[in-house]
């Protein structure tokens, strides 16, 4: 019993950092209908961005002290990201305004070529240490109740709370602003918003520019668990079952999402996995999502397709 | 009109890279490198490929092989098997003495063409545990060590710790690998062992590229296994140490192969890998060593290194230097036989690999003393060696703790023979006949 | 004016069906089929034919396969190079565990263990669509590659999990040298391509054609949707999984469960949407692309880095690489998001203007 306690822990809290990828996909396609495959080159860029700079800051400026480094470092990869957003809808996005999904997906595909390409070049392709002081070793709690304990993994239980932090950010931003009513605006119907004065490409730039700051801060977290290196991209494809089972347009379900898959993930590979010779998770998530998605092909909380004939 | 229009702009581009400087003169020896520079597994591949070129750099800057110069040229595989085999492709027609894969995928693909092309494929610490066998595998030289002698290393190493290996019965021993032939690779020997000794070996595969490996270390701490073997490659071997960190299993009680104990796999880590052991081909980092002073000396010096002045003499830059050294003392050997100062084939290094014999003078006037054993290979064993040692991170450099140990001859050497043997049955080779050898 | 396709009446309803109704399309492809198999292999050299010829045939062929899905059925597939694996291990299986198998069948054979994982993993396209799909079938895409490491059966339980095949011939013809087995690559292609052009322009071609532009308005019309999809994915991994089955036996020649990754499919899609969606020539034109790219950067950027006198290492080659790669991409879609074959369309209608302009 504590065993399953404990991988159903760590199973909410990876999935918790999932959700924290598949909100950036979920941002940019609410507001541009354009989904994303560049995100996961997004995270590896900010995390390098963040590393390169945390590195380079003390140099530059002599100055020793971590803490200045790394919010130095975290605003100074902040604005990369802008300038990134800003690019992407000047040289890509302003010229293809209502092409098919399939073509946006691959020019984002292009970009992610891109992006990962310039990141390497620009910072490196060695492994970089993000150091925001989480702690690495393990706390076990109710030793009262299970023998020895249950353990749960501090990092990743400040991660989520981050992860949880920055989604009631969102959330607020979303509801309260009035540029977060005008995204809300523009995700409904573009034409609709343009005709009521709202500035369509200064949008554009606005949520890639979330997007990347939440990129930056999933690739802080992720960047500080598994170190900056070029696999990082890859955990993009670990958040796509949970972007689909939430449903593509909603931020509330890309959290239940994440936490469905990876607790769904974590079961699976520990209990069914033995059985089959293991390294089942991938898969195994994929084929949950598109089970929900047999019942339900908009994902849980995404937009019904209706089709005019 | 397509084809056409292609094959003109392609031989115009073939053209155009021709005026750019040749290699391969008459009188130079040439040598590919199939690297990888990028993509994940960069990070330990770019270390050994500094540590092969530094090496090449300065047996030119030595005088050479008998007055023959080393040219090289390097290609970028990003690990991928289908490039690495286009890079081959690309290069072999420039008179490759040798070819080193550096990817246990890109050996079993390249390993069914260069008989056929003539080049010997060398691949020291990895590649088949089975090319040991060289009255089956004529062209496949993995000198120096292969995965059966590095889990062999291993297992008597524990059996140092545990007061014999007869007290391994009954313990539980999980092996933690990369799900690719790469990691597969000790599995039948592993197998065997647990057999022998009654052990009990656990699999736990990681996907490839072992970002995210939660789930395979709440299985370790739920099993409890005494002893962890660890046989990745890339970001899987510092995941995998963070994960045993973050679940609380003690470092001291992993064990990794040769290519899972370098610093990149500890040094993001730090403190949280110390204890942590890996077994090593004989050599393991050696800053102090005469080669490094030699190659400070004689390539950084002379602004003419290949990569940062800090990766000189660090694990994966000497294993680079190691295949580069083997390498040219096969042609070295070759030469002597068909003629010195003159360009060898690549069935004459070929010769020159089987008939290895570095002393350990031959290997101390070169730089190696105290980092390497002598090796000689002859027609049946490919090998040549089995030495390694352990050693273990201390949280800011690797220290030896154990002495020089040797793969069971005993168990591994059946093991090789009846693999071979079955490898030769399914593509109805005939094993190779004493006159054969004398070639 | 000078080119004109007018004026070339049918008197018989055979005629007038045949599949290259106009005279200087046939003329063209006359002409193609002449170079590529009498002049090609007299003049190219080995390794333009082990690099580029035949990959450029392989991914063609699957190009082919991957746009009868995408192009002209409209459903997005992530999951080609999942068929691609699945045809390649059942050619293998077939080619090594029944003895005397020739090649062709077993290529088939493979074929059509594709087309079986192909309507398993397809099953979904009846439910869920558009990018919810194109995810989905990423599934089949990491099913394939663990189903390959993990179950020993299919890789005849090598410990390894690496597989090889040699021994290759056709008619007892051996396919040892580059020039033979660039023909054969080309026969199959050939073969297989005019089959798949007389599919899409028949009635099944038309329901799939009709599934993509509306399927509601399909099934309306009476366009049964199950069939029509799962007939599209159907031929379409068999296809995909003929190209794997001969990419694995033609031009690795050995392989391993990760040969067929991700990127594969990301790379056909590629293709396809750089040729023309809905097009056949298109795929070729998009497989060319694609092919010839990274290569041609890797020949001619150190060459153009020599002429201002800049060195560049591996390491920056490689980085350029992926940057001028994605930069081309996008910069392509934008100017042309029809793709190279409504560029060639755009270019005969030039032509038959030529020399006015309007």
């Amino acid at each position: 019993m504590a065993f399953f306690l404990e991988t159903t822990f760590g199973g909410l809290m990876v999935g918790m950092l999932y959700a924290l990828v598949a909100l950036g996909f979920v941002l940019i396609f609410k507001a541009s209908g354009v989904f994303n495959f560049a995100q996961g080159a997004m995270v590896l860029f900010a995390a390098l961005a963040m590393a390169r700079f945390s590195e380079w800051l003390p140099q530059w400026t002599g100055i020793e002290n971590r803490w200045f480094a790394n919010i130095a470092a975290f605003v100074l990869a902040g604005l990369v990201m802008f300038v990134t957003a800003w690019v992407i809808e000047r040289l890509v996005l302003r010229h293809l305004v209502n092409q098919e999904g399939a073509t946006l997906l691959l020019a984002t595909l292009g970009i992610a070529y891109f992006i990962d390409g310039l990141g390497q070049t620009l910072f490196g392709s060695n492994i970089y240490k993000i150091d925001i002081g989480l702690p690495k070793d393990p706390i076990f709690v109710f030793d009262s109740l299970f023998q020895g304990g249950i353990l749960i993994n501090k990092e990743d239980l400040i991660a989520a709370a981050i992860a949880a932090a920055l989604v009631l950010a969102l959330s607020l931003f979303f509801q309260k602003t009035s540029t977060g009513r005008a995204l809300r605006a523009v995700a409904d119907d573009h034409q609709a918003a343009q005709s009521i004065g709202i500035p369509l490409a200064r949008i554009w730039v606005i949520v890639w520019c979330v997007a990347g700051v939440v990129a930056l801060v999933a690739g802080m977290i992720w960047g500080s668990k598994l170190g900056v290196q070029f696999s990082l991209a890859t955990v993009a494809l670990r958040a796509l079952p949970v972007v689909i089972l939430g449903g593509l347009t909603s931020v509330p379900g890309a959290i239940i999402g994440g936490l469905i898959i990876g607790v769904g993930e974590k079961l699976s590979e520990v209990y069914l996995g033995p059985y089959v010779g293991g390294g089942i998770e991938i898969w195994f998530a994929y084929v949950l999502a598109l089970v929900f998605l047999l019942f339900r092909p908009q994902g849980l909380f995404g937009e019904k397709i209706i089709d005019r004939v | 009109m397509k084809l056409k229009s292609l094959a003109l702009a392609a031989a115009a581009v073939s053209a155009l890279a021709g005026t750019a400087p040749a290699f391969a003169q008459a009188k130079e020896q040439f040598i590919p490198v199939l690297s990888y520079r990028t993509g994940a597994y960069a990070p330990n591949g770019a270390p050994w490929a500094n540590g092969f070129v530094d090496y090449l750099k300065l047996v030119n800057a030595r005088g050479g092989l008998n007055g023959v110069k080393l040219s090289f040229e390097e290609c970028e595989t990003g690990y991928d098997t289908a490039r690495s085999v286009e890079c081959y492709e690309r290069l072999k027609s420039k008179g490759a003495s040798f070819v080193q894969p550096l990817s246990t995928g890109a050996t079993f693909a390249i390993t069914e063409k260069a008989p056929a092309d003539k080049i010997p494929v060398l691949t020291i610490g990895y590649g088949r545990s089975e090319s040991a066998d060289g009255t089956v595998f004529k062209w496949n030289f993995p000198i120096a060590g292969t995965y059966w002698v590095a889990s062999d290393a291993i297992l008597q190493a524990i059996g140092k710790k545990e007061g014999g290996l007869d007290k391994l019965k009954g313990k539980k021993i999980a092996l933690v690998y990369h799900d690719s032939p790469y990691g597969k690779e000790p599995i039948p020997l592993l197998q065997e062992r647990a057999k022998m000794l009654g052990f009990e070996l656990q699999l736990l595969p990681v996907t490839a590229p072992g970002v995210e490996q939660k789930a395979t270390w709440l299985q370790v701490r739920q099993n409890r296994p005494d002893y962890v073997l660890l046989w990745g490659w890339g970001v899987m071997n510092s995941t995998a140490i963070k994960e045993a960190q973050a679940t609380g299993y003690p470092r001291e009680k992993m064990y990794g192969v040769w290519w899972a104990g370098a610093e990149p796999d500890v040094k993001d880590v730090g403190d949280g890998a110390k204890g942590y052991n890996a077994v090593t081909m004989q050599h393991g980092a050696e800053p102090q060593s005469k080669l490094v002073k030699d190659v400070l000396a004689m390539v950084h010096d002379k602004g003419q290194g290949t990569g940062p002045k800090g990766d000189v003499g660090q694990v994966l830059y000497m294993r680079g230097a190691m295949s580069a050294m083997i390498g040219v003392e096969g042609i070295r050997a070759a030469q002597e036989r068909f003629g010195k100062g003159k360009v060898m084939t690549g069935e004459q290094v070929r010769w020159g690999l089987e008939n290895l014999n570095l002393t350990q003078a031959k290997l101390d006037a070169l730089g190696f003393s105290g980092v390497m054993r002598p090796i000689s290979t002859s027609c049946a064993d490919h090998m040549g060696a089995s030495w390694a040692r352990i050693h273990t991170w201390d949280g800011a450099k690797w220290n030896f703790t154990s002495d020089w140990l040797q793969g069971d001859e005993q168990i591994i050497k059946p093991l090789v023979r009846s693999t071979a043997a079955k490898y030769a049955s399914e593509k109805k080779l005939t094993p190779r006949t004493p006159d054969d050898c004398q070639s | 004016m000078l080119y004109r396709e007018n004026g070339q009446f049918k008197s018989s309803y055979r005629a007038d069906q045949q599949i290259f109704p106009i005279l200087q399309d046939r003329v063209f492809i006359i002409a193609v089929l002449a170079l590529a198999f009498v002049a090609v292999p007299l003049l190219a050299s080995d390794y333009l034919f082990r690099a580029i010829l035949i990959p450029f045939l392989i991914f063609s062929l699957a190009a082919v396969g991957v746009n009868i899905l995408v192009g002209y059925c409209g459903q997005i597939s992530l999951g080609s190079g999942a068929f691609m694996a699945v045809g390649a291990y059942g050619a293998y299986n077939f080619f090594a565990r029944v003895p005397g198998m020739p090649l062709v069948p077993a290529l088939i054979l493979g074929g059509l263990c594709a087309t079986a994982f192909g309507i398993l993993f397809g099953l979904p396209s009846l439910r869920v669509r558009g990018l919810y799909l194109a995810v989905a079938t990423l599934a089949a895409q990491f099913f394939a590659d663990w189903m390959f490491l993990r179950i020993k059966w299919f890789t005849l339980d090598t410990p390894s999990g690496s597989v090889a095949v040699s021994n290759l011939q056709v008619l007892g013809l051996p396919l040892e040298s580059a020039v033979s087995k660039y023909l054969f690559c080309l026969a199959v292609l050939v073969v297989i391509a005019l089959l798949a052009k007389n599919l899409v322009r028949g009635a099944i071609g038309r329901e799939w054609m009709a599934i993509r532009d509306m399927d509601v308005a399909a099934a309306v019309i009476g366009i049964r949707p199950m069939y029509a999809k799962l007939s599209a994915f159907a031929v379409s991994s068999f296809i995909i999984g003929v190209a794997g089955a001969l990419w694995a036996f033609i031009y690795l020649g050995a392989w391993e469960p990760s040969a067929f990754s991700v990127d594969y499919s990301f790379r056909l899609l590629f293709m396809v949407i750089i040729g023309g969606l809905g097009s056949i020539m298109g795929s070729f034109f998009g497989a060319a692309f694609i092919v010839v790219l990274p290569i041609a950067l890797n020949q001619f950027l150190p060459v153009l880095a020599g002429v201002f006198g800049l060195q560049i290492s591996t390491v920056g080659i490689s980085h350029a690489e992926l940057m001028i790669f994605g930069a081309l991409i996008v910069w392509f879609l934008i100017v042309e998001p029809h793709g190279l074959a409504k560029l060639w369309s755009t270019a005969k209608q030039k032509l038959q203007l030529w020399p006015f302009p309007h």
